[in-house]
């Protein structure tokens, strides 16, 4: 993975960063020491490091706004970083750059039933926004697999999604403000408490712009009264052909369940090792989730059960109680877990229009085979959102790079076939170079424009997203 | 007399903008006026028509531009789904004719009374192709509901009123019809307690999927209604666990007659209750709780309350100054649209100043000569 080459001229002014910095933060908020900079070396893409410049832990968006005063009058590249779990380096510094982390930003700011939102400090993590209104019956929406330790400004960063998102929708569907801080340090409020910004849709835009457009501090989120229940009902199938035509039939007979998930042979062994969760052992499994009462639950279950019988399904199995429901999800859940004990895996995120599921799975097997790489696929199969995991293994020399052209291979698949690069991971280093297999190079332009605006010099996050070669220019321009 | 282009494909319309030597006036089908009125030749899309591509099975339908509403709403329900954001039809409310469009809806982002449970008309846009200000044909999004590669002008390009680029396909999600519909009434509430009512019918598990009060109701009397919709036992579940947790306000009577239900929310949707009274009409968007004070605060003037009072129609005696309005709205937080009465000193909330200079350089940037609908939403 290519990174630009460092500006001399700012690592030669190491000193003077720092000292300008320190002037106009509180001293614990500044580090620069080599080994304490190291914990920011990465993020959840480990194969990539590399130690930051300095690392900023601003509290309040006054800090924030200072410092990237002080980073765009010094011209220094700055990234900002949630919690660290981006898969797709996302946060990955550059050897000249300053680390901005949300982290101390975590308090609730006002929390409001009446009209069903909460304003929270960007660096409080996504679960932990649902905890604080729990006990009032509500919850935030977006679920990344993360959201134990993922943060608000990283959700907004990449415009996360999660196992509900079939029926409540991703990040951008449920976020109606922000404040956010522009490279230049001018502080912006964006939407709030209504509906529907005024003006342009810049929430929208700003909505999934990996942290190049501005530093988000605060966020006024949707919030919604929980179900009175969910429960699941599993289903396995003797081929991903008929696994796949059933999530279509389920969607249009008007059931819209809130999640449907997929796991493919490879996954569903792995798991059984793992979790034991007593899955059957077939070709492909639907865990398709209802909410309501105990009676809508009950009738949702049986339309989709119905369907399901017309399929020769292997194994259907209707959960009936809390205890089923937890042993249907637990090989699912522990899936990820399954997969790191095998082997090392990258874990992929291209999206494909549903129809297109049993001929994109059935080109993986080949792909598998022709590189000699096993994949596993554990996906939200109602919104086509795949996630192919590959297993390599890291120690052996050619195994990474194998992989990783294995994953391009089926990313331009999911291309190909009217799909997109990534569903909820984002760009990131990952996928930069990859872009170009999705846009002409005048959709990249239009996107490089837009950050031009908000980014003239080319300063946030800026070797991320884009091809290195299309943005050379700009941020060549801006040293 | 004006020209009116209507270019029948997307390499026409984009030779129009390149050689164009003077703003364009861009409309679709030409029913929803909104705006400071545009001096220049006319552009319309109504003439790129047709739907692309429908998979009721991935519930994403791809359509041309112009392609009337109708059209997209005959398809969607012969496959028995629809668009869930329930786009108002202006014809009613602005007293124009013509043949509502598809990227009407989108450009101007209009959404109905379900808005408040599945999202605006922004939120089910998956994937646009429109022409910039240079006739650069630029594509953005996809036709995948999930899709976070790149920046997202899908959502810029929404609402935007034709004044970044002119789109010339757009995809969209849509979402199953439900199979039957109830409604709670309520009568007789003042703004203040139908607001609150209406905050704790959203406030519960039941899903709400409409909730407005109308000041004047079709008998002249303040009513409250609530819609809940799904299959039948459900709705009856829900009709009669939320009307007993709203009981306290006023007495509750249920609606479940299908027509009689919709033809309501359309009252609704429509803003019928404006549609022969004369007058200004405002749209507010605002905190629901800030609502019925914003309203009291505007002399002379009757509401409509939707989306449990986030969204106010206001309408006052005509040529009423924006002023009151305006500042009785972003003391509180929100903004106001003129969308009928004299625009020619401007439709929208003015933006505050960051804001608005993020605004003039995307403006730059889309359309640097500044010819597509120069000064419609500033």
């Amino acid at each position: 993975m290519e990174m630009p080459r460092p500006n001399p001229d700012v690592l030669a002014r190491k000193d003077e960063i720092i000292r300008r910095l320190q002037a106009v933060m509180p001293k614990d908020a500044v580090i620069s020491d080599v080994v304490e900079t190291r914990a920011y070396e990465c993020d959840a893409l480990t194969a990539y490091k590399c130690p930051p410049l300095a690392v900023v832990l601003p509290a309040s968006t006054e800090e924030v706004s200072a410092a990237l005063r002080v980073c765009h009058e010094l011209g220094v590249p700055v990234v900002p970083r949630g919690a660290g779990t981006s898969l797709a380096g996302g946060a990955l510094p550059n050897a000249d750059s300053v680390i901005l982390g949300v982290a101390r930003l975590n308090e609730v700011i006002e929390t409001d039933y009446e009209n069903r939102f909460i304003r929270v400090q960007s660096g409080r993590t996504n679960l932990s926004v649902s905890g604080a209104v729990e006990e009032a019956g509500f919850f935030y929406a977006p679920d990344p697999s993360s959201q134990l330790a993922c943060a608000i400004a990283g959700n907004i960063a990449m415009n996360s999604g999660g196992a509900h998102c079939l029926k409540y929708g991703v990040t951008t569907n449920n976020l109606m403000g922000v404040t956010m801080v522009l490279m230049d340090g001018t502080v912006t409020r964006i939407g709030g408490a209504h509906l529907d910004a005024q003006g342009l849709d810049i929430l929208g835009l700003i909505c999934g712009s990996e942290g190049q457009l501005g530093v988000v501090t605060e966020a006024t989120l949707r919030i919604l009264h929980k179900p009175e229940g969910a429960r699941p009902v599993l289903i396995g199938f003797d081929s991903n052909e008929t696994a796949g035509q059933c999530v279509s039939d389920i969607i249009r007979a008007g059931v819209l369940p809130v999640a449907i998930e997929f796991m493919d042979r490879p996954c569903i062994r792995a798991t059984e090792d793992f979790a034991g969760a007593g899955y059957p052992d077939c070709e492909a499994l639907l865990i398709v989730e209802v909410e309501g009462s105990d009676e809508e639950i009950d009738e949702q279950l049986e339309i989709i059960s119905k369907i399901a019988r017309r399929h020769d399904p292997v194994e259907l199995r209707q959960s009936a109680s809390a205890e089923e429901s937890a042993r249907i999800w637990l090989g699912r859940k522990s899936a990820f877990g399954a997969m790191g004990q095998i082997n090392d895996y990258m874990c992929l995120d291209g999206t494909i229009p549903v129809s297109q599921l049993p001929l994109v799975l059935r080109r993986i097997a080949e792909m598998s085979d022709e590189f000699g790489l096993d994949v596993a696929n554990v996906f939200h199969a109602g919104d086509g959102n795949m996630h192919p995991l590959i297993l390599f293994d890291a120690n052996k020399p050619g195994d990474l790079e194998r992989c990783e052209a294995l994953g391009a291979e089926i990313l331009k698949l999911c291309v190909e076939v009217g799909g997109c690069l990534t569903g909820e991971h984002g760009v990131g280093v990952e996928k930069r170079d990859l872009m170009r297999s999705q846009f002409a190079p005048q959709d990249l332009e239009m996107q490089m424009a837009v950050k031009d605006v908000f980014d003239p010099e080319w300063l946030l996050n800026p070797a991320k997203v884009f091809p290195l070669d299309d943005s050379a220019g700009r941020r060549i321009a801006a040293e | 007399m004006v020209k009116r282009l209507k270019p029948g494909t997307e390499e026409e319309l984009a030779e129009i903008i390149r050689d164009a030597d003077g703003p364009l006036h861009v409309t679709g089908g030409g029913t929803r006026p909104i705006g400071r009125p545009v001096d220049g030749e006319e552009l319309s899309t109504s003439a790129l028509n047709g739907i692309v591509h429908y998979e009721p099975g991935a519930l994403t339908l791809v359509a041309r531009a112009g392609t009337p509403v109708a059209d997209v709403e005959a398809a969607l329900k012969a496959a028995g789904q629809r668009l869930a954001f329930e786009p108002m039809d202006h014809r009613g409310l602005l007293g124009t004719a013509g043949t509502p469009t598809i990227g009407g809806v989108f450009a101007a982002n209009v959404s109905g009374p379900r808005r408040i449970q599945c999202g605006a008309a922004r939120d089910f846009l998956l994937g646009v192709r429109f022409s910039d200000g240079q006739g650069r044909m630029i594509s953005n999004g996809g036709r995948v509901m999930k899709n976070v590669t790149g920046y997202d002008l899908v959502k810029l390009m929404a609402g935007s009123h034709g004044t970044l680029g002119v789109i010339t396909e757009l995809s969209l999600k849509v979402l199953p019809s439900s199979r039957s519909t109830g409604v709670l009434l309520m009568e007789g509430l003042d703004d203040v307690t139908a607001v609150r009512a209406l905050s704790q019918a959203l406030g519960s598990p039941y899903e709400v999927t409409g909730a407005a009060h109308l000041q004047r109701g079709m008998d002249g009397h303040p009513v409250t209604m609530i819609r809940l919709e799904g299959s039948e036992t459900s709705v009856a579940y829900r009709l009669s666990e939320l009307g007993k947790r709203i009981g306290a306000f006023a007495e509750v009577t249920t609606e479940t007659d299908p027509e009689l239900a919709r033809a309501g929310w359309t009252y609704i949707r429509d803003v019928g209750p404006f549609h022969d009274r004369a007058g200004d009409v405002w749209r507010l968007s605002v905190k629901p709780g800030d609502a019925p004070g914003i309203v009291a605060q505007v002399d002379g003037a009757e509401a409509v309350y939707d989306w449990g009072g986030g969204l106010v129609w206001l309408v006052v005696p005509e040529g009423t100054g924006a002023g009151a309005i305006r500042f009785a709205v972003s003391e509180k937080g929100g903004h106001a649209t003129l969308v009928r009465g004299d625009s020619t000193g401007g439709a929208f909330q003015p933006e505050p100043e960051p804001l608005a200079v993020l605004s003039a350089g995307l403006r730059a940037q889309f359309d640097p000569r500044g010819i597509l609908n120069p000064g419609l939403m500033g």
